[in-house]
């Protein structure tokens, strides 16, 4: 059956965002052959539309005006169901993101129809499916939906960006002005120098077990040691409401979700709600010295042991490597 | 001024894994033995973020609302303990087995019908189902100004503003009262109740209300029937992963001898 799918696209100077063209290539997959149109809002979405059409877009619906460059939920709100109400898709995709947490649900709510949060998987069979872990990681749940259109918001890296080979299609204009009873005082944006967290191919993270913000300074030494092209670092829950680390750096559920090569989890419990971040990784290490952690559960490898004596003895390996 | 807490109690998510089991015939999570459920802790957050602004004003009437069954008094009583003035659970048979939208439909309602309510607290998600759309629902229903994830609240001159973790800093923006937010765990702890204060609690009755007891409502709009998003199947997925725990006398040898797996499997 071929769907109508629309996608609520986030970009930047430097581009569409990686999940908007994961979004877009996943969104090919499960028209086959309906329509796929991406939604742009604020200044310069225009110029995102080529890598919109390229990455698998047949329609960019688009707002290319100020109004929209913060993001006031509200207004943005009024775009996308104007958007929605002229393209009638069967499925509205958004990132698991600030922006998607907020606006999925008022989508969805304002069209009286259902939203799934956090989805890592999203499939037809005999209509929509949607996965997405639940209880705190422990679980996972498939649901359908009574009503369209379908919303979701998902979890980047859920699927894989695709090359449609076009650079061009129809792009049509989004003319609506809609109150807002909000208003942004301050905005403090959290610039990450150097490597991001959830581009880095080795996430060190460190844990309560730490027993203080030092630990972490031993951390960055090691991440030193690997180099800080390749290893950058996270923080569980614990440590982030212990003030050791900032919140941005928190892994989990709440937190970010991370999906490195190899994941080194140092005096971290592993709680499920924690391997809810990072159990996407491909390797993941335990440093614990409770034999009994559940982080072990999740590990290829572990080493048994307290990490003030561990980590020393791992930059040193690391330095002569 | 009334401020709604809106508080569900859910299975403890500091269940060990290992005692976390699913009735996958029914798609339905089995109680683990001897654990038993608690308030959902983004909600103790939420009811500490509005007895912190019922201290600075004063004047301030904090009802706690829960859908549920008749258990989730025990979520209300702690709220109550907390500092709360009263409790109301929504309680009915055809409210059971709804969804997220059914949920907020409901407590929508029951905000309505209280008729007074200034401001809606409520946590960043439920920690069972982890959905985070009943706040934005319930604002979206009752057409109120929403800001959601905050980690500070503050109320004044008729305005509630609130600093809101973003994934990649912090925001605060300022919102006209009758308004909705929802709070995150940066906001700090919940207060403890003294033994006297859940003594106290105890002895309060709640209010019930039912279906009967709410406008606009039916059998066809709620619970089971209602439900917009069908749990089509619940599972635990499978890991399979068996750790190698790395030997060494030292912990150098183990350093190097994970540095040499490590080389081996040409991730350095
Ligand atoms: C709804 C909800 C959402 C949540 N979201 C998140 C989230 O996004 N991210 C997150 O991280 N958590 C989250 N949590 C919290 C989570 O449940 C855990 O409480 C938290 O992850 C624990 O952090 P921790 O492992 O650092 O601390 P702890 O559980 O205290 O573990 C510390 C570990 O350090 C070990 N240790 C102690 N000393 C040493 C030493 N010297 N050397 C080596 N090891 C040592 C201990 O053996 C222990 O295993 C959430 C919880 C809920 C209910
Ligand atoms: N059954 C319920 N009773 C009262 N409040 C609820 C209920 N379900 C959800 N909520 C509120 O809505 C918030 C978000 O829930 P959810 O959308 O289910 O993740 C919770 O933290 C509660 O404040």
């Amino acid at each position: 059956m071929t769907k109508n799918v629309m996608i609520i696209g986030e970009f930047n100077d430097s581009g569409l965002s990686d999940t908007t063209l994961e979004l877009l290539g996943g969104a090919v997959g499960l028209s086959s052959g309906g329509s796929v149109s991406l939604v742009l809002l604020g200044s310069g979405s225009e110029n995102q539309s080529n890598a919109g059409f390229k990455a698998g877009a047949t329609k960019i619906y688009i707002a290319d005006d100020e109004s929209y460059n913060e993001f006031l939920p509200d207004k943005w709100m009024a775009a996308i169901i104007d958007a929605s109400t002229q393209d009638n898709p069967d499925l509205i995709l958004l990132e698991q993101s600030s922006i998607g947490r907020d606006l999925g649900p008022r989508v969805a709510f304002k069209l009286s129809t259902a939203v799934a949060m956090d989805c890592v998987a999203i499939e037809e069979d005999n209509g929509l499916k949607v996965t997405r872990p639940c209880f705190g990681g422990n679980a996972r749940a498939v649901y359908s939906f009574t009503d369209s259109p379908a919303v979701a918001t998902v979890r980047a890296k859920s699927f894989e960006p695709i090359d449609s080979g076009n650079e061009s299609g129809e792009t049509i204009k989004i003319d609506v002005n809609a109150e807002t009873k909000v208003s942004i005082i301050n905005r403090e944006a959290i610039v990450t120098e150097g490597l991001k967290l959830t581009d880095a191919p080795i996430v060190l993270c460190g844990g309560r077990g730490l027993g203080g913000p030092e630990g972490f300074d031993m951390i960055q030494e090691l991440a030193n040691a690997i180099g800080t092209d390749k290893a950058a670092i996270g923080s569980s829950r614990a440590a982030c409401d212990l003030g050791w680390y900032p919140v941005a750096n928190q892994v989990g559920l709440t937190g970010k979700v991370v999906n490195p090569d190899l994941y080194i989890g140092i005096a971290v419990s592993g709680a499920s709600q924690h391997m809810a971040g990072c159990s996407g990784s491909k390797s993941i290490i335990a440093i614990n010295k409770d034999p009994e952690a559940n982080m072990f559960k999740s590990s290829r490898w572990g080493i048994v042991g307290d990490y003030k004596e561990v980590v020393p003895a791992l930059i040193e390996a690391m330095k002569s490597n | 001024m009334h401020f709604v807490v809106c508080a569900k109690q859910i299975p403890d998510p500091d269940t060990p894994p290992s005692a976390f089991k699913i009735d996958e015939a029914k798609n339905e999570v089995i109680p683990a033995a001897g654990i038993a459920p608690v308030l959902s802790q983004f909600d103790g957050i939420a009811a500490e973020a509005a007895l912190r602004i019922k201290e600075k004003l004063g004047d301030v009437k904090i009802t706690v609302i829960s859908l549920g069954k008749e258990s989730a008094q025990a979520a209300i009583k702690q709220v109550l303990a907390m500092g709360a003035d009263e409790g109301l659970l929504l309680e009915d048979d055809a409210f059971e087995n709804g969804d997220h939208f059914t949920t907020a439909l409901v407590l929508s309602e029951a905000i309505k019908k209280l008729g007074d309510v200034d401001a809606v607290f409520c946590g960043r998600q439920a920690a069972d189902w982890d959905m985070g759309q009943v706040g934005l629902g319930i604002a979206q229903l009752l057409e109120l100004p929403c800001a959601i994830i905050g980690k500070d609240v503050q109320i004044e001159d008729g305005a509630m503003s609130v600093q809101r973790v973003l994934l990649d800093g912090f925001e605060t923006v300022k919102m006209p009262l009758p308004a909705v937010v929802t709070v995150s765990n940066e906001l700090g702890e919940p207060r403890y109740p003294k033994l006297q204060q859940i003594m106290q609690a105890a002895k309060k009755t709640v209010t019930k209300w039912g279906l009967d007891d709410l406008d606009n409502l039916d059998t066809s709009k709620v619970g089971e029937s209602g439900r917009k998003l069908k749990l089509e199947k619940l599972f635990i997925p499978t890991s399979d992963s068996d750790v190698e725990i790395i030997d060494g006398e030292t912990a150098k040898e183990q350093a190097d001898n994970l540095v040499a797996k490590l080389k081996e499997a040409k991730i350095l």
